[in-house]
């Protein structure tokens, strides 16, 4: 009965969507010849009824949003378990992502940590070595924060050429949540940093309690800045493939930095240089020399819809082209929309103000004549940096960085509204 | 940044007048704790362990441990990375980094080695055998001769090959500058051509879409019924248990790295164990088993339930020489559950 029909699959809507399309197309509003059924004709939900309360006890999305999912591209990695997928960022709107569709990437799978099994070490260059349970966490004063989560390799698989088709593949290495939690500050305050002398030339060497412990080097500026240590997202506990139950934030910083499981804190004098800091997360240029330490992500925007798996099912007229935008540099300013692959811009409508490290929602309400576009945005954030062209990127690192590419995107929407993935001069 | 700690330090007093002195929660780490947990070692040495390893055992320990998706000389299986080679190619169309070709510190590789791997049964290696691998991969590098001894001792005077390839970040100066100020909105450019397209590549992930995936749910529930419909029968046959059979499931994320199971397993670098109960041993096809597992087969080993669990539970013990490398399962539960939810694959 509630199954959807064969018309609601992607292309059985298109051909759907151009047979009607040539009635729809008359300025003003669209005239019916025959009466709607679904309003003449008592339906059986207005008519039975439906689920009691408790018939799901934590709600899972409806049955008909079943395809706005996490996504892995299977070639990409040996195996599940090291590997990653991604946030179906062109079926999203608003900034907040939703744990359960917030991307994954693991590096020896997730882990089942109760919190009672939980513990916390900071030690090194500290007055008193301590450990916390997950009781202490929540005795010390917390806050919240929204912040984007994106990993450096977010767009990598775009460095040579156009290559996977969607804003998801492409793009969807982010998540956007609300997190609270305890200031890393604090905690280091608490451990005491006398012992550590000057902090200016300090680092702290953070790890996970996987088998892959993905351990990183942060600079102590960095760590007492803005660090926190989360134990809810979005209101609730964090996800068991998100660190349940404690994870590092680090805003506007790659998200391999935002250790998961997180349980131990060291205060060194300097950069542990573990595999996840120099053989990964490092970005080789043109010459062969490699970039490190590169932490902040750069501003960056991506049109979400319409996209290759967001396509214009509506024929011409009105149209919502909306994106996201970001920076991990602060807070975005202004986003930029072409139509035609960047000979003229327009600057759209920021849903919000945009705020320092988090997602910010852009729309360009638009009048859409039917003819192909090549659609692209470009972000801009509170430091004046604009996002470069994807020819900009390679003009200064080449095309084998893998990591940290923040370039204009193209769509192709064709006048039937499939989108595709281009590079274009 | 020195600004900023001054700023952050007033705030500080501030903010937290009552707790000067912190708030006095947590408590002392015991030296042992700290000692279990604080195994980084730095590009210096500095906290690395006694112990030494030549190239020779590392080879042996690196068969055994390693070489299931590293490769016999560190050349990498099939996606799973490859460690050795590489050398010189980092400025080339595709590169291929390597510990050899590209890792700049040896401590890099003695930490990740000792603390992540093997995957599936990290740090459950000894400091000799970490040595000894890590002498293997830097022979398997062509950068040391087979007559080579990793120690403490050897260690601080290696230096990598590649230790002086990396640069700080400096996108601030040879990036911001350049992509800053006000944009151009009008006539950027005279034209825009096409100039690649992804559909032309197509390695894309086909997107189910609801209707796939609503009728794949009512496969499901159908499945389910017939399940139901059949309980009586299938008491008389083998009284698995659900509960038992879930539990397998999970311990058997111990075991997914390397073996799958279900529609279209394939051997991977574990054999595929579709059927394995009641199956001989060393007879999944196509899989090149280890001299003792293939004897042990043709001497008539069948992989009932007791004897695989006998084998879980201490692979190395049980087998002398499987390429399989496994710590074993310890608790007894684990074991009954595990060999419960092989069962419910058949071979067929």
């Amino acid at each position: 009965m509630s199954k959807p029909s064969k018309g609601t699959s992607r292309r059985g809507f298109l051909r759907g969507a151009a047979a009607a399309g040539a009635g729809a197309v008359a300025a003003g509003a669209a005239k019916a010849n025959t009466p709607d059924p679904l309003i003449t004709e008592v339906q059986s939900w207005a008519s039975g009824l439906g689920d009691g309360v408790d018939a799901t006890p934590y709600g899972m999305p409806i049955e008909f949003e079943g395809d706005v999912v996490r996504r892995n591209v299977e070639w990409l990695t040996a195996d599940t378990i090291s590997s990653i997928n991604f946030t179906p960022i062109h079926a999203l709107d608003g900034t907040i992502t939703p744990q359960g569709c917030a991307f994954e990437r693991h590096h020896s799978g997730a882990i089942e940590l109760r919190k009672q099994d939980y513990r916390l070490m900071i030690n090194g260059l500290v007055d008193r070595p301590l450990i916390f349970s997950y009781d202490d966490l929540e005795r010390f004063p917390r806050e919240n924060h929204v912040y984007f989560c994106e990993c450096a390799a977010n767009t990598g698989m775009e460095w040579a050429g156009a290559q996977l088709n969607g804003a998801q593949f492409t793009h969807g290495m982010i998540h956007n949540m609300e997190y609270t939690g305890v200031p890393l500050r604090t905690l280091l305050e608490e451990a005491g940093l006398d012992t550590a002398g000057d902090l200016s030339d300090k680092w702290v060497y953070v790890e996970g309690a996987d088998a892959s412990s993905n351990g990183r080097s942060i600079p102590m500026e960095k760590a007492l800045d803005d660090c926190l240590i989360a134990f809810k997202a979005n209101g609730e506990a964090l996800r068991k493939e998100h660190g349940y139950p404690v994870r590092l934030v680090v805003p506007g910083w790659e998200g391999n930095m935002w250790v998961k499981w997180i349980r131990r804190i060291e205060v060194m004098d300097g950069p542990v240089e573990s595999r996840e800091e120099t053989s990964k997360y490092t970005d080789v240029m043109e010459d062969g020399t490699a970039r490190k330490w590169t932490w902040a992500m750069d501003a960056k925007s991506v049109v979400t819809s319409p996209s290759p798996q967001a396509p214009i099912k509506h024929g011409k007229g009105p149209l919502v082209i909306t994106g996201l935008a970001w920076s991990g540099r602060g807070a975005i300013t202004r986003v930029d929309v072409s139509k035609d692959g960047g000979k003229t811009w327009e600057t759209a409508r920021l849903a919000k103000p945009g705020e320092k490290m988090a997602l910010t929602r852009f729309y360009l309400d638009t009048d859409w004549d039917g003819e192909e576009m090549f659609l692209q945005s470009r972000a801009m954030d509170e430091t004046g940096y604009v996002q470069p062209t994807k020819a900009q990127l390679r003009e200064v690192r080449g095309l084998n960085s893998i990591y940290h590419n923040n370039c204009i995107q193209t769509w192709w929407v064709r006048p039937d509204g499939e989108a595709e993935n281009v590079e274009v001069s | 940044m020195s600004k900023f700690l001054k700023v952050g330090a007033a705030l500080m007093v501030m903010a937290t007048p009552a707790f000067a002195e912190g708030f006095g929660l947590g408590r002392t780490a015991l030296p042992e704790e700290i000692a279990a947990w604080d195994i980084d070692i730095r590009p210096d040495g500095t906290g690395l362990p006694e112990g030494s390893g030549d190239v020779w055992t590392g080879e042996e320990v690196f068969a055994d441990q390693c070489a299931a998706c590293h490769g016999d000389f560190a050349e990498g299986v099939d996606n799973w990375p490859k460690l050795a080679g590489g050398a010189d190619t980092l400025a080339d169309e595709d590169p291929l980094k390597t510990v050899g070709s590209y890792w700049p510190y040896l401590s890099t590789t003695w930490d990740y080695v000792n603390r992540s791997m093997p995957f599936g049964n990290a740090q459950s290696l000894e400091p000799d055998d970490v040595y000894a691998i890590v002498a293997y991969i830097l022979y398997s590098n062509d950068l040391v001769d087979d007559d080579f001894v990793l120690s403490k001792e050897t260690f601080a005077a290696f230096e990598m090959p590649n230790a002086g390839g990396f640069f700080v970040d400096d996108r601030m100066e040879t990036e911001f500058t350049k992509w800053v100020g006000e944009p151009c909105m009008e006539n950027c450019k005279d034209s825009v051509e096409i100039t690649m397209r992804a559909a032309v590549l197509d390695v894309t992930p086909e997107e189910e879409t609801t209707e796939d995936t609503a009728q794949q749910d009512a496969a499901v529930i159908t499945e389910d019924a017939t399940e139901e419909a059949a309980e009586p029968t299938a008491v008389q046959v083998a009284a698995v248990d659900p509960e038992l059979v879930k539990a397998g499931e999970k311990v058997f994320r111990n075991c997914k790295a390397c073996h799958k199971v279900g529609d279209g397993a394939k051997n991977g670098s574990g054999p595929m164990l579709n059927g394995i109960i009641g199956m001989t041993a060393g007879s999944v096809e196509g899989f090149r088993y280890s001299k003792p597992m293939a004897a042990a087969g043709e001497n008539g080993l069948v992989w009932t339930q007791e004897n695989l669990q006998a084998f879980l539970a201490d692979p190395r013990g049980y087998m002398k020489g499987t390429k399989m490398s496994f710590r074993g399962l310890k608790k007894e539960e684990d074991l009954k559950a595990i060999t419960a939810y092989l069962s419910t694959f058949d071979g067929s």
